[in-house]
């Protein structure tokens, strides 16, 4: 991008953003305030989701739309060993482990053998996750269902201006940004991270120096499944969970990963944060077309940028 | 060799090579210019007439004729609900998945976006014509249909405009986006869409004072459009346009250094797949009644997908059997698995379909096909018959219905 570009957009986005936020603060500053927060931790759960969701794209090339369903089950799970050991902790450990041994088995079990067929793959998915809801619905009834974190974490906190906000939400972003960093270390401090990273820029070289490459696309859809199902416990907490989860979830790290750039991990911070504080500023300033910011976004970006905001062209 | 003139010698290769590629696509695009390989006993009755006999008589086998006429005799031997719900519905929602069959199997581009400008002809026909509620606006309903229809296309191609900046896996991304904004822009808006409840009672139209709802005329008024959309992709597949369409599907590079347009033919592509879905649409919410944010909902964004793919996207036909397929299931899954796990039945039949056959019911019957004329090779060996498989998988020999 040239310079005068770069100002361009600088000045188109950020001046109605700075006459937005100077209007807002002036008129109301304490919704304007606790809206951007609410945008920001919705922004880190729909990171959670998507950063898996893009890891697996990234080095896979592998669409894999029972991402939402890996949500759910991490989520159902995790209440279930919760409501056993009454122990909040032990469920997120348990959403985890319990998505990343299901996405272990969907790799080895099934995606080895459709390498490369990524519309195969799709198709595959789609239907994995209209059984797997079915299943989830079946078990676990069209109830909803509530997590019971420990106190602790889950009362609420003196801010300044917004006075009071609720203590988990501000966890759940100081999670988000932990596993952002963590995720950050391991791709770029560690062995296994470097080979993945090197997977994704050329797969075929990584294969030919003599790494093992089926154990890192088995490592990394592990990470990334596990983090959906840590994201459905995080995120059922948060909120609760439900039949329908999985779709939503589904959708908003496809819209967070499209306009974030498919297979960037910090592309999909960026998307997270866009669309997450679009979606609640529309809900509480225009509660009627709040889904109308979210489309805008995408199709801007989709016009301007169709590889995404810090993807790259394939 | 210069910079120049080796530049000067690529061109002139490059512009050689796409005249001839021009003319051998013209050729296979009509391929009624080609010799018959079989002689047709109505020889000599003057040039047009001998062609379109020698047409017909090469295209329409026995299993055509005996397919429409159980089309065409099935409501009188059938009951008001077999007519009606199984019928009339796998026609109509055929009719849409069709769309996305002409899209994907001979454009490579999977939308899952049809639906929805299936729905948003349902929304405008109720909109402009008479429903149960005020909103809409109570016109003649000629008018409201061709409304629809033409708001509908329009949808259909910008949505195609969208999304042919990307391809592939991307493409199915952004349409499943674009569908869910338009669910919960249906959804949360009531001044235009009526929010949650959507449109109830859409008046169906009568004309003549026959009322088109009646099983049986709303059967033969589904036969109808299903067949011209049937006959329109079928001879849109063999026109100039269809062929280059499947080219750019095979390879976008070549057909663009070739001369052709890949953006435009993709987007006017999107363009007839919208005006096909947004027929069915309008039969949807005759069929139906009403339209609400739940017809445009994600399940049936997908449930079209399923219907395209459990029938085969290799022939036009597939829909049509992937959507009778469907709707059986949909009626019957409850002596087979209970209603509440439906979605498990047609979940793990599609998941079979996509596991086990790529092409879907008309690749299995295609295989079929392949084992009986293997085992009947001996006894007609020769004649006129042409390798089916080869003929399929080259790009300018367009699939006609077979």
């Amino acid at each position: 991008m040239s310079p005068f570009w770069r100002w361009f957009w600088v000045l188109v986005v950020g001046l109605p953003a700075v006459a937005f936020t100077v209007w807002g603060l002036a008129d109301n500053a304490k919704l304007f305030l606790s809206t951007a927060l609410n945008g920001l931790t919705l922004a880190a759960l729909y990171f959670l989701v998507a950063s898996g969701f893009t890891l697996v794209f990234g080095l896979m090339r592998n669409v894999n739309l029972a991402h939402g369903s890996l949500y759910l089950l991490g989520a159902y799970v995790g209440y279930v060993v919760g409501e056993q050991t009454g122990s909040w902790l032990v469920a997120v450990a348990a959403g985890f482990a319990s998505a990343a041994l299901f996405g272990l088995v969907l790799q080895v079990a099934v995606f080895r053998f459709m390498h490369g067929e990524d519309m195969r793959q799709t198709m595959v998915t789609i239907g994995l996750s209209i059984m797997m809801a079915d299943i989830l619905l079946w078990m676990f009834g069209g109830e909803i269902y509530q997590f019971d974190p420990p106190r602790v974490i889950f009362g609420r906190t003196p801010l300044p201006i917004v006075e009071v906000y609720p203590t988990y939400r501000l966890v759940l972003l100081a999670m988000s940004a932990a596993i952002g960093v963590l995720l950050w270390w391991f791709l770029n401090r560690t062995r296994v991270g470097m080979m993945i990273r090197a997977g994704v820029d050329d797969r075929g070289m990584l294969a030919a120096s003599g790494v093992n490459v089926q154990f890192v696309f088995a490592v990394t859809f592990a990470i990334g499944a596990g983090l959906a199902g840590f994201a459905g416990v995080v995120g059922g907490t948060a909120l609760s969970i439900a039949p329908g989860e999985d779709t939503r979830y589904q959708l908003a790290s496809l819209v967070v990963v499209i306009v974030g750039g498919m297979g960037s991990v910090v592309g999909a911070a960026i998307g997270a944060i866009l669309i997450g504080v679009a979606e609640q500023f529309g809900l509480a300033y225009a509660p009627t077309y709040s889904v109308v910011f979210t489309f805008v976004i995408m199709a801007l970006v989709l016009a301007f940028r169709p590889q995404g905001i810090l993807g790259r062209r394939a | 060799m210069s910079a120049a003139e080796w530049r000067k010698a690529m061109n002139a290769g490059a512009g050689r090579y796409a005249w001839t590629g021009g003319a051998r696509g013209r050729i296979a695009a009509r391929p009624v210019d080609r010799p018959s390989p079989r002689p047709s006993p109505l020889r000599g009755e003057g040039e047009v007439a001998t062609a379109w006999t020698q047409w017909v008589w090469r295209r329409v086998g026995a299993r055509h004729v005996l397919v429409l006429l159980a089309v065409l005799v099935y409501p009188w031997v059938a009951t008001p609900f077999f007519t009606f719900q199984i019928g009339a519905q796998s026609l109509a929602l055929g009719l849409i998945a069709l769309s996305l069959t002409f899209l994907a199997g001979y454009g490579g581009m999977v939308s899952l976006a049809q639906m929805t400008v299936a729905g948003i002809a349902g929304y405008m026909f109720a909109i402009f014509a008479t429903s149960g509620t005020d909103i809409s606006l109570r016109w003649p309903w000629g008018l409201a249909v061709v409304l629809a229809l033409v708001i509908a296309t329009a949808c259909g191609t910008l949505i195609g405009w969208f999304s042919v900046r990307t391809e592939g896996i991307y493409t199915i991304m952004i349409t499943l986006a674009i569908g869910v904004a338009f669910y919960y822009l249906a959804q949360q808006n009531y001044s235009l869409f009526n929010g949650f409840q959507g449109f109830q009672s859409v008046m169906t139209p009568a004309v003549a004072g026959v009322e088109l709802r009646a099983p049986l005329v709303f059967y033969y008024l589904s036969l109808f459009w299903a067949l011209a959309g049937y006959f329109f992709v079928a001879y849109l597949l063999r026109a100039p346009f269809g062929v280059a369409l499947q080219g750019i599907r095979d390879n976008p590079r070549r057909m663009s250094a070739l001369g052709f347009n890949v953006t435009a033919h993709r987007v006017a592509a999107y363009t007839v797949a919208g005006l096909i879905a947004a027929v069915g649409g309008v039969l949807m919410v005759w069929y139906n009644g009403l339209v609400s944010p739940g017809s445009v909902g994600t399940s049936w964004l997908i449930n079209i997908l399923i219907i395209a793919v459990l029938g085969g996207m290799r022939h036009p036909v597939g829909p049509f059997i992937g959507a009778v397929v469907f709707v059986l299931l949909q009626n019957f899954a409850v002596d087979l698995v209970g209603r509440e796990r439906f979605n498990l039945l047609i979940g793990g039949v599609f998941l079979v379909i996509v596991l086990f056959s790529p092409d879907g019911l008309l690749g299995w019957w295609a295989q079929g096909r392949q084992y009986l004329e293997k085992q009947l090779a001996p006894a007609r060996a020769g004649g006129w018959r042409r390798g089916r498989r080869g003929q399929e998988r080259s790009t300018t020999a367009a699939p006609g219905p077979h």
